[in-house]
């Protein structure tokens, strides 16, 4: 019972701390720049703003526009609620549940893509198609790094993934996380369309893949695809930090506290990427998320070795 | 404990190799080779921590002077001199290079899994040093700059090393210097090749000189 309600806090936590991890991630890239920044809530004026805003729809949209973004807040909300937030366990956890987790962003994305062809422009049709192509090319690293941590927890669930992590398997299995880490780091720019995959600022239809097909929402609607993007970069850096710091000190609030630090770093981790590399040519993005199936693959063959 | 560093080096080898593969960029390329040459220069010295010999630390410190140092600057200035920054067209693209370099790697475990040897069987060092030597062949198959093959030989000089490193119990150090002296008088001539090749047709694309005819006989 009380793992329950801890695990539920987390989530609560999750759900209202995920958009000043964007905070973080603009103040690390403002610091970088030498500028002051926005401050760390903006994220919470912005969607504060949009919600008291009307919505406008175009001629030509049909129902998916409307149905994408609570379609797309539903994906991230039930994979939040299937993701451990630190050691406390996730709210629901059942076998084999990271591949619910991962058809709850597909499904996510399906319904963004849809919309996104349903308001018939060609700029939002182009983002689409690189979206699912991104996501296509991403989804191996993604799986074969989550193979590498069943297979170090020799459980199916997320949360068995990170609970399974005691001192000793952690020690004897710390090349295999770190690499699986560093993947899922990978993998995570990719799916939230962070540089050098994409890039959050532009404004150039050419260039924009998540930013273009959400250019026809308007007001609520927008506020909340970008409560679910928020969302999902907490998620996705909350297996990151898991897999790379599998701390067990034993006292419930330490390792919160742990987590709560490592999403931190995450958030500067990210912005620093941001602000160290260009964004790659088009082209470039398939040799990229090949080098996260590499990574992948040898936190695979690392656990192998370690476990023979 | 040396058992673990001896793992992370051979992790840190293997991440060379397959940063090799996947770069286009021939200064990071370089660099990626002399990181392999630092690494073979430490791990003799690993291998034999508690009855340091008077020989391996020569060994070391010649490797690391040739392949660390000596190397990296030969290759800087060759292309400098040929004023290359970058392979643009190999013959297999990056991407394939590094799902074939993860085929490789696969294979250098399982042969490790079907030898049957009597030392080196434990640690990683072994395959790390298979999957080297079938690299640098690669490399200098799927390459068209000359400067690039000369890099994939010496990865493939590399893994040779590594794995004399992982099965051997003892090193017959008279025969790697003897190695390490050939390696260095064979990218001495390359790079000396490669800046006339560079001077003569503006270009070290190793391929088109297969089209090379006698202007006599021709016209």
């Amino acid at each position: 019972m009380t793992t329950q309600l801890l695990a539920l806090t987390t989530f609560l936590l999750a759900l209202i701390a995920c958009p000043l991890l964007l905070g973080i991630v603009n103040r690390t890239k403002a610091i970088f720049a030498g500028r002051n920044g926005p401050p760390l809530l903006q994220k919470y004026y912005d969607l504060r703003k949009l919600l008291g805003k009307d919505v406008v729809y175009s001629y030509t949209a049909t129902w998916l526009v409307r149905a994408c973004p609570v379609v797309v807040l539903a994906g991230s909300l039930a994979a939040a609620a299937l993701t451990p937030f630190g050691r406390g366990g996730a709210v629901f956890s059942f076998q084999g549940d990271f591949l619910v987790w991962a058809g709850a962003f597909t499904m996510a994305r399906l319904f963004m893509v849809l919309a996104a062809l349903d308001v018939g422009s060609s700029f939002e049709g182009m983002g689409g198609s690189r979206e699912v192509w991104y996501a296509a090319l991403a989804e191996p690293a993604l799986f074969l790094s989550m193979a590498a941590l069943a297979a170090i927890a020799r459980d199916y669930s997320l949360t068995g993934f990170f609970l399974s992590l005691t001192p000793e398997v952690t020690s004897r299995h710390l090349m295999a996380l770190l690499f699986a880490a560093f993947a899922l780091f990978l993998v995570s720019l990719a799916e939230n369309s962070r540089i050098p995959v994409d890039d959050p600022t532009t404004h150039l239809e050419l260039t924009m893949i998540h930013e273009v097909m959400i250019l026809d929402h308007s007001g609520p609607d927008l506020a909340l695809i970008e409560y679910a993007s928020a969302l999902k970069i907490w998620v996705m850096g909350a297996l990151v930090v898991g897999a790379a710091v599998p701390v067990d000190i034993g006292s419930w609030w330490l390792d919160a506290g742990c987590f709560l630090g490592g999403m931190a770093v995450f958030a500067v981790l990210l912005g620093t990427v941001e602000s160290a590399m260009a964004r790659l040519r088009l082209t470039r993005v398939p040799q990229f998320l090949v080098g996260a199936l590499v990574l992948a693959a040898l936190s695979v063959v690392m656990m192998a070795r370690n476990s023979a | 404990m040396t058992n673990t560093a001896l793992d992370y080096l051979s992790v840190l080898f293997i991440l060379s190799n397959f940063a090799l593969l996947a770069s286009s960029r021939l200064g990071l390329c370089i660099n990626a080779v002399t990181v392999q040459g630092v690494v073979l220069a430490i791990i003799p010295l690993l291998h034999e921590f508690e009855h340091l010999q008077i020989a391996s630390i020569l060994l070391c410190v010649v490797t690391l002077a040739i392949k660390g140092y000596a190397f990296p600057r030969l290759l800087r200035a060759a292309i400098s001199r040929a004023k290359v920054r970058r392979e643009v067209e190999p013959l297999i693209g990056y991407s394939t290079s590094l799902l074939i370099g993860l085929a490789m790697l696969v294979f250098a475990f399982w042969l490790q899994s079907r030898l049957p040897l009597t030392h080196g069987g434990e640690g990683i060092l072994l395959p790390a040093a298979f999957f080297g030597i079938l690299a640098g062949f690669f490399i200098t198959i799927a390459r068209r700059k000359a400067l690039t093959q000369i890099l994939g030989y010496l990865a493939l000089e590399n893994g040779i090393f590594a794995f004399g490193a992982a099965s051997l119990s003892e090193h017959p150090w008279l025969l790697e210097m003897g190695i390490l002296l050939d390696v260095f008088v064979a990218v001495l001539i390359m790079g000396v090749a490669l800046f006339h090749i560079s001077q003569e047709f503006d270009h070290i694309d190793a391929d088109r000189l297969a089209s090379l005819r006698d202007p006599v006989g021709e016209s």
